[in-house]
């Protein structure tokens, strides 16, 4: 493949950062909803 | 056994599940199996993510836009509105980013240049900035109610910047390609797989961006009650030193 460190850098580059930002809201919402009242939780 | 406490939920984790092996389908497909363009080479793999990733951004800020009107608009004013604005506000930041980085990627192999100050790339950089303005409004101080009213404002305004960096490529003379997909009249003719693997980008991005408003909102709403929660001590506390 022609370019492969632009092509497979683009790829790698987006799937990190989504993953990381996926991460970080996951990791937020436990640490949140550990303390957190059912009332406070309407979507359970 | 008891389940962890989460802002997940069946749904959103089955949803979770369909995106990941739609976005390693897209993977495959990109990288693998769809074949290489006449002109541009492999470099058109670069496409699969940069557009599916500018086109999440227009519909992030669009329904931020949409988010803030029904809230402003609505007698109830709730603010689920406003949390789910904000959720897709910050999102749709994530995916300009994105577009501006494989898009520079792109331009680097393509015109020999990582930036330009062309106007497809300088509208969608100024788009860029007047949202992380939007995000940065959210977190002055006030309450929940002024937060809401101030950056709901502001996403009426930022929304109209949409069209000017879509059509910026026909308004001005651009170094940026024009809309090839989707326009009739560019008589593009695209292989079977490469408009497959396009099409599933856009999807699988779309699913992806419905699963991160459907968390990123729950956290913003768990952060508003812990807040809110603070401000209640803290006024019992203030009502308990009165008392003594």
């Amino acid at each position: 493949m022609e370019h492969a460190t632009f092509i497979l850098g683009s790829y790698a580059g987006t799937a990190v950062s989504i993953a990381l930002y996926a991460f970080w809201i996951i990791r937020r919402g436990r640490t949140l909803a550990e303390h957190a009242t059912d009332a406070e939780m309407p979507w359970t | 056994m008891t389940s962890r406490k989460s802002t997940g939920t069946s749904a959103t984790r089955w949803l979770g599940v369909v995106v990941l092996l739609m976005l390693t389908l897209l993977a495959l497909c990109g990288l693998v199996f769809s074949a290489e363009d006449v002109v541009q080479g492999s470099t058109v793999r670069l496409m699969y993510i940069h557009v599916p990733s500018i086109w999440v951004a227009y519909i992030a800020f669009v329904i931020t836009a949409l988010c803030s009107a029904t809230y402003l608009s609505s007698k109830s004013r709730s603010l689920v509105w406003d949390r789910v604005a904000g959720a897709s506000g910050e999102i749709g930041v994530i995916f300009v980013a994105l577009s501006l980085v494989t898009g520079s990627l792109w331009g680097r192999i393509t015109w020999g240049t990582y930036w330009v100050w062309d106007a497809r790339l300088t509208s969608t950089a100024f788009l860029f900035i007047t949202y992380i303005g939007y995000l940065a409004v959210r977190r002055l101080g006030g309450t929940h109610r002024q937060r809401a009213r101030r950056s709901g404002v502001l996403a009426l305004l930022a929304v109209i910047e949409i069209p000017l960096v879509h059509f910026s490529v026909k308004m001005w003379r651009s170094l940026h390609q024009d809309a090839s997909v989707a326009n009739t009249n560019a008589k593009v003719e695209l292989d079977g797989l490469m408009l497959f693997s396009l099409f599933l980008g856009v999807v699988s991005f779309t699913l992806l961006y419905a699963w991160l408003v459907l968390h990123r909102q729950r956290v913003l709403f768990l952060e508003d009650a812990v807040a809110d929660r603070g401000l209640d001590a803290a006024i019992l506390s203030r009502r308990d030193e009165a008392q003594v």
